[in-house]
């Protein structure tokens, strides 16, 4: 199988999405851009257009390869992954995306700190985005090393170190030449690939079972060593209490992401910010059906046998699949589409955590809101060739080891020291400081102590660590724990400290401004 | 901003109104009757998943389509109908309601300013 990969074919389709890519960000990019330019696009995309990047921000290597490689050798267990990715929309549709966006400017600690108290509020905040796009960057890094090697034929470790630093220095390019506007423009491209991509495998994988579904997962249950087995839960997922608690995690995490926050600042207002999610979670929701077909089409007509021993195993099943399916040339357009994923997500994170720093931490905390005109964009420029470097060395460092539990972080983060925080001061009168920086630091330190003291660290051979043992804490998923212990902080946090003085009329003016959308930030640009 | 006092007593002033308390009214009528739904039942899925695996793994007569594969769709179709479902209703209902008090708002605002 390996000799029919042609590193030649694939090197020219990743140069041609790269060059592409880098055209339209360097057409579209200012070199003096406002903040409003730089962070937000000038709030002039569409809702269709931020639905598609929203898609493209979200749907990661983890969704494509992982879930397409989980589903071919776990069969349901995979499928029920994609599952929580994309219920957890409906948190973000309904309860989240059009309040946030009348409310906030920039970045998620512009609402939250909002009717709080500014300067800790807006600490917390901002500490717990960068956590977030800290644990979410580094794996999406280190995956992306094993992966572009493997798609190249890539077998000398240097590579590896090579490949995650040419993504890093790619991101680094995008986002400081482009800002919001190219970082969004990558995002959609990557998705109308990605989707397309998907799509025309999918038609194939139907084409060759004559359209009948039944037919395709008979042969996907012949091919696999666990037989029928693969037709229901339980050959990943063993523990049921870590299912609930990565499921509560999946659900509650997506709407307090940093970066999916975000980009409903792109837009001119709530009611586009609305249409961006409609069309996210449609897009979102069909490219996850196409994955259940594809994953089981790896399953028929490659083989958990051979997707097992491939370099980079279950990950390689989409680009086997395409394989078998189209010969090198579709491989290689698949392999360049896994590619420009992970260039897109980095990129995406890589602004978000900038605009953190620059607006929330230097602007508003450290210069508090002084700041001469322009100042604000150069630090947040710098600030990103700083989260590159780090990127890079923490993909390297991080490259073999087992990180599929650093997104699972990054999601119990957002659910337990966002989400709390966001719900209550949307909706209850009475949360205060007191109550945002209880629930925010309890949600952000009982998810990393309770990660560090689990398996996934230390105590199995699968661990990080896989020759000590400090595992108190039984399961891989700290959400079951930190969720509720968040919101409850929130509530007591809340009875134990006193109100601001102005708090009934700050309160009043976020209520009126999130349910109507008066006074929010208008578009700049036409 | 010398005129934040006076946004903040009109916006004390607007969050008292009828017109608003029956918006907010209106928004969690249908806010939170949808989310107790689809949270429940992607709850059940989960917990059913995780203690029910024989359930969810009966076929449906001859076929290799399980009950967990249905139950599985079942949360796409909810996830898409919910969303349009919602949708409609903002456009139809949510925002008639809430646009006259968006104007009102930023109409003070230009008085309060001048």
């Amino acid at each position: 199988m390996d000799q029919e990969i042609n590193p030649v074919i694939n090197m020219v389709v990743f140069a041609a999405f790269v060059a592409v890519t880098l055209f339209i960000v360097f057409r579209v990019s200012r070199r003096k851009a406002s903040e409003n330019e730089f962070y937000a696009a000038g709030r002039s995309f569409s809702g269709r257009q931020n639905g598609i990047a929203i898609a493209g921000d979200y749907l990661s290597a983890a969704s494509f390869l992982g879930i397409c490689g989980a589903i071919a050798i776990a069969g349901y267990d995979g499928f029920l992954y994609s599952i929580g990715f994309l219920v957890a929309w409906l948190v973000a549709l309904l309860l989240v995306a059009e309040l946030l966006r009348n409310t906030g400017r920039f970045t998620m600690a512009d609402v939250l700190s909002f009717r709080l108290k500014q300067r800790p509020v807006r600490m917390a905040a901002a500490l717990a985005t960068l956590a977030v796009c800290f644990f979410y960057l580094v794996a999406q890094m280190a995956g992306a090393g094993t992966l572009v090697a493997l798609l190249m034929g890539f077998t000398d470790p240097i590579a590896k170190d090579v490949t995650i630093a040419a993504v890093g220095l790619l991101m680094i390019v995008y986002v400081i030449f482009g800002g919001m506007k190219g970082t969004t423009w990558v995002q959609i491209i990557k998705a109308a690939l990605l989707i397309t991509g998907a799509c025309v495998m999918t038609l194939m994988v139907l084409f060759v079972v004559r359209f009948d579904f039944d037919a395709l997962l008979r042969l996907a249950v012949e091919a696999s060593p666990e037989g029928e087995a693969i037709l229901a839960p339980g050959l990943r997922y063993t523990n049921p209490v870590d299912f609930l608690s990565l499921g509560l995690a999946l659900v509650l995490g997506t709407a307090g992401l940093p970066h999916v926050l975000m980009r409903f600042y792109t837009v001119p207002s709530a009611k586009e910010a609305r249409r961006s999610v409609v069309w996210a979670i449609w897009l979102i929701g069909i490219f996850y059906l196409f994955t259940l077909v594809l994953g089981f089409g790896a399953a028929a007509l490659v083989g958990p046998e051979v997707l097992t021993d491939a370099p980079g195993g279950e990950n390689a099943a989409a680009p086997l699949l395409a394989l078998a399916l189209g010969g090198p040339f579709l491989m290689a357009l698949i392999s360049a589409v896994a590619f420009a994923t992970i260039l897109a997500v980095v990129a995406g994170l890589a602004i978000t955590a900038a605009t953190s720093f620059a607006h929330d931490i230097y602007a508003s905390i450290i210069k508090r809101g002084d700041v001469a005109p322009g100042a604000e964009v150069k630090v947040a420029r710098i600030t990103v060739v700083v989260i590159g470097v780090v990127a890079i060395v923490g993909g390297i460092i991080a490259q073999n080891q087992n990180v599929a539990f650093l997104v699972a972080l990054a999601f119990a983060v957002a659910a337990s020291a966002n989400l709390p925080t966001i719900l209550y001061s949307l909706f209850w009168r009475r949360f205060n400081t007191g109550g945002a920086l209880w629930s925010m630091y309890g949600g952000l330190v009982s998810c990393v102590l309770l990660i560090v003291f689990s398996p996934a660290v230390s105590g199995t051979p699968k661990s990080m660590f896989p020759d000590a043992d400090f595992s108190v804490f039984p399961l891989s998923n700290p959400g079951i724990v930190s969720i509720p212990l968040a919101f409850v902080l929130g509530i007591i946090g809340t009875f134990v400290s006193k109100p601001e003085p102005d708090h009934d009329g700050k309160q009043a003016e976020m209520e009126v401004r999130s349910f109507t959308g008066a006074g929010a930030e208008k578009a700049t640009e036409h | 901003m010398p005129e934040s006092t006076s946004i903040a007593e009109r916006s004390v002033e607007m969050q008292r109104s009828p017109e608003f308390q029956r918006l907010r009214r209106t928004f969690m009528a249908f806010i939170l009757p949808m989310t107790a739904l689809f949270l429940a039942w992607y709850l059940a899925y989960v917990l059913l998943a995780g203690f029910a695996p024989d359930f969810f793994a009966a076929r449906l007569g001859e076929s290799h389509i399980t009950v967990g594969l249905l139950f599985g769709l079942g949360q796409f179709v909810s996830t898409f109908a919910i969303t349009m479902l919602y949708s409609r209703w903002a456009n139809r209902v949510y925002d008639p309601q809430a646009d006259p008090l968006a104007a009102r708002m930023e109409q003070g605002e230009q008085r309060g300013a001048a």
